[in-house]
């Protein structure tokens, strides 16, 4: 139960079209995460599977059953909210048997569900309580466990940690994840933050601009991101990425003097790039070494466990994560190595990544 | 921010105080004139120490004004609008906030322009329409030429009669189609985060159970606040009330004040007009008083 078929799905408000036809095959009881900047689209698509917005074209089909015209209470999804949306009137547990008290559960069943599903979320304690009277984490619970006592199919969720602070943000990921392996429910979760989306993920979407990106699991999308986009988006820091030309010997060149060596036939000569670097697989080396790119340190951020350094070649800018602690700092020349099979490429114009022989379209939508 | 000094506060309180004076001394006027007998009442100028036939001048105004049957007919009309008001401004603002149906903005305006339009400046038509609801369908009727066609082809006479005058729902249902509450309900209802009904939906209640089971409830504070203002509001009327009734058993208190009040050459007993007054603004009192904690809420906070 709980698969979801997503079949060239188009939104637009009006002349304005926000989600421009996306094509997606969601297993029963996966991890979904739609991640992406805001304003993408993320919660428009999230909000056409509830049913609480309407499909301009395409279809949407939950269980093989093609759920356009029905409503959401027929569609079988949970939806979380990212500001909760509890009823402000009701006790904690009035909020959790709402969906049962409309359905016409008994008393008797609906009691024992909503204590139930309290204990999973650890409010037993609070039934009684208004949310008014709750901290955010716990308000946060009232919301699944809202979502949970329906046994939905399908879960949704609209960026839901996005309103607690940085350690319970960290905690309820873990929760979330503990509860999806425990009830196995189709899962749908959209945010913006990566590190929300790389922990939860059991496959990954990324969207830009109401378009599919690259659909992966969390690995594949950071070890080989489909587009340029997804290669400046996904990781932190964010991928270094310059634009250049590539020669006949298989290098790189970025600003006419600037050389990287790429792997064989990686690329035509002459075409158009934009070449990426992960900040964890760029070196630091003694400035002037043989092969390297020059750079000025520009900062360097401490981060606990590593530190980034942030440096400046000819105006652009250049991260390098290191492990060891540093004594560089700001004005210091150093060298940057890349080795070629840490290179990513991507095509100038159509902003797909260049792989190898035939420039394969890795991208999932179009 | 405010100075918060003891010169200043005593100012403060002195002027409040004046304020307060300003207020209360016409009600102990009319207090005391209530105890007063009629030849005391009239010495110019009035003893302000209170008299012993405070009960004697109730009894008087109340046997004299009817006033059993008359607070009777007050009580039920100002009840009836005031509910009148809640239930359909409720009603209305939710389907003007929560629904996209065709001519919802000319519905809109048409409410809106209802706010420019009070009764006393409409009073004549509203009186005609009252005098029989169908006269509107009977002159479309007739400027459409149904009424003609229908007496040459069919022989029948058209005549649309269905009087309101002398009756409750004649005193209420004119006073009960305003614009006021809808607009106190239409802000409350923007204030509900439009997650809530999205929420409601994903629990599987439709519109009806969410107005029911959500927007009402969280409106409690500005029902009752709506329902205090247009209880004492409907209370005071006088104008459409003495209209519409002429039959002294529809008659309503405010109006019956009037036959209190000492005519030019009859006897001055202003000590009796001052007994009816006070028992007849009393039930708005009261009204008052037990609704006041909610009402000030209502007005000034959104429950959230
Ligand atoms: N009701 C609406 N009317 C018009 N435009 C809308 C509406 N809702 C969302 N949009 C637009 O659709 C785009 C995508 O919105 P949304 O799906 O909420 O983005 P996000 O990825 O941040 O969740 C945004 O550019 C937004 O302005
Ligand atoms: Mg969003």
């Amino acid at each position: 139960m709980g698969s979801i078929a997503i079949r060239n799905v188009r939104k637009a408000y009006g002349k304005n079209a926000v989600v421009h036809g996306v094509d997606l095959e969601i297993a029963s009881g996966e991890f979904i995460v739609v991640l992406g900047p805001s304003g993408c689209g993320k919660s428009t698509l999230l909000r056409m599977i509830a049913g609480l917005e309407e499909i301009s074209s395409g279809e949407i089909a939950i269980d093989g059953r093609v759920v356009n015209k029905l409503e959401p209470r027929e569609r079988g999804c949970a939806m979380v909210f990212q500001n909760y949306a509890l009823y402000p009137h009701m006790s904690v547990g009035e909020n959790i048997g709402y969906a049962l008290k409309v359905a016409g559960v008994p008393k008797a069943e609906r009691l024992r569900r909503v204590a139930e599903t309290a204990k999973i979320v650890g409010l037993e304690a609070f039934l009684d309580r208004k949310p008014a009277a709750l901290s955010g984490g716990q308000r946060q619970r009232v919301a699944m466990g809202r979502a949970i006592v329906r046994e939905p199919g399908v879960f949704l969720f609209d960026e839901p940690l996005s309103n607690l602070d940085a350690k319970l943000r960290v905690a309820m990921r873990a929760e979330i994840r503990r509860l999806h392996r425990r009830l196995g429910a189709t899962s749908v979760f959209v945010t913006h933050d990566q590190i929300e989306a790389m922990t939860l993920a059991d496959r990954l979407i990324v969207m830009n601009g109401g378009r599919v990106e690259q659909v992966g699991t969390p690995a594949e999308v950071y070890n080989r991101p489909a587009t340029r986009f997804v290669a400046g988006f996904v990781g932190s820091p964010a991928m270094n990425l310059m634009e250049g030309v590539v020669d006949a010997h298989d290098v790189f060149i970025y600003d006419q003097t600037r050389r990287v060596a790429l792997p064989p036939s990686l690329a035509p000569a002459g075409a158009r790039v934009a070449l990426g670097v992960r900040a964890e697989a760029a070196r630091l080396v003694p400035a002037g070494t043989e092969g390297s790119l020059d750079a000025v340190v520009d900062f360097v951020e401490e981060l606990g466990a590593g530190r980034v350094v942030h440096t400046d070649l000819d105006g652009l800018s250049f991260a390098v994560a290191i492990a060891e602690t540093t004594t560089l700092k700001a004005g210091d020349a150093v060298g940057i190595r890349i080795a070629p099979q840490d290179v990513h490429l991507y095509s100038a114009e159509s902003g797909l990544r260049i792989d190898g022989k035939a420039a394969a379209p890795a991208m999932a939508a179009n | 921010m405010v100075e918060r000094t003891p010169i200043f506060n005593a100012i403060c309180h002195l002027i409040l105080f004046v304020g307060l004076l300003t207020a209360l001394l016409p009600f102990a006027v009319v207090i005391i004139a209530a105890t007063h007998d009629i030849k005391t009442v009239n010495i110019v100028p009035m003893p302000l120490m209170p008299g012993h036939d405070f009960m004697a001048n109730i009894h008087e105004a109340w046997v004299r004004a009817d006033l059993g049957r008359k607070l009777f007919n007050s009580v039920i009309f100002a009840t009836a609008v005031a509910c009148g008001k809640v239930i359909l401004s409720a009603m209305a603002a939710f389907s003007i906030v929560y629904f996209r149906f065709p001519g919802r903005s000319l519905i809109f305006w048409a409410i809106f322009v209802t706010l420019m339009l009070p009764l006393e400046v409409r009073i004549v038509p509203t009186y005609a329409v009252a005098a029989n609801v169908l006269a509107p369908f009977q002159a479309l009727l007739d400027v459409t030429g149904v009424t003609w066609l229908a007496a040459h082809l069919a022989g029948l006479q058209i005549k649309l009669q269905w009087g309101l005058l002398n009756s409750y729902p004649g005193l209420v249902l004119p006073l009960v189609a305003t614009a006021t509450g809808t607009f106190l309900y239409r802000q409350f209802y923007l204030t509900v985060p439009e997650e809530l009904a999205e929420a409601s939906k994903m629990d599987g209640s439709g519109p009806l159970r969410f107005f029911w089971d959500v927007l009402i409830p969280l409106s409690r504070s500005n029902m009752i606040a709506l329902f205090t203002i247009m209880f004492v509001w409907a209370w005071n009327q006088y104008l459409w009330p003495l209209l519409v009734t002429t039959d002294p058993n529809f008659g309503i208190a405010v109006t019956e004040l009037r036959s209190l009040i000492p005519s030019e050459f009859g006897l001055p007993d202003w000590n009796v007009a001052m007994a009816g007054t006070l028992l007849i603004m009393t039930p708005p009192l009261i009204v008052v008083i037990l609704m006041q904690r909610w009402f000030v809420r209502g007005l000034i906070s959104t429950e959230k």
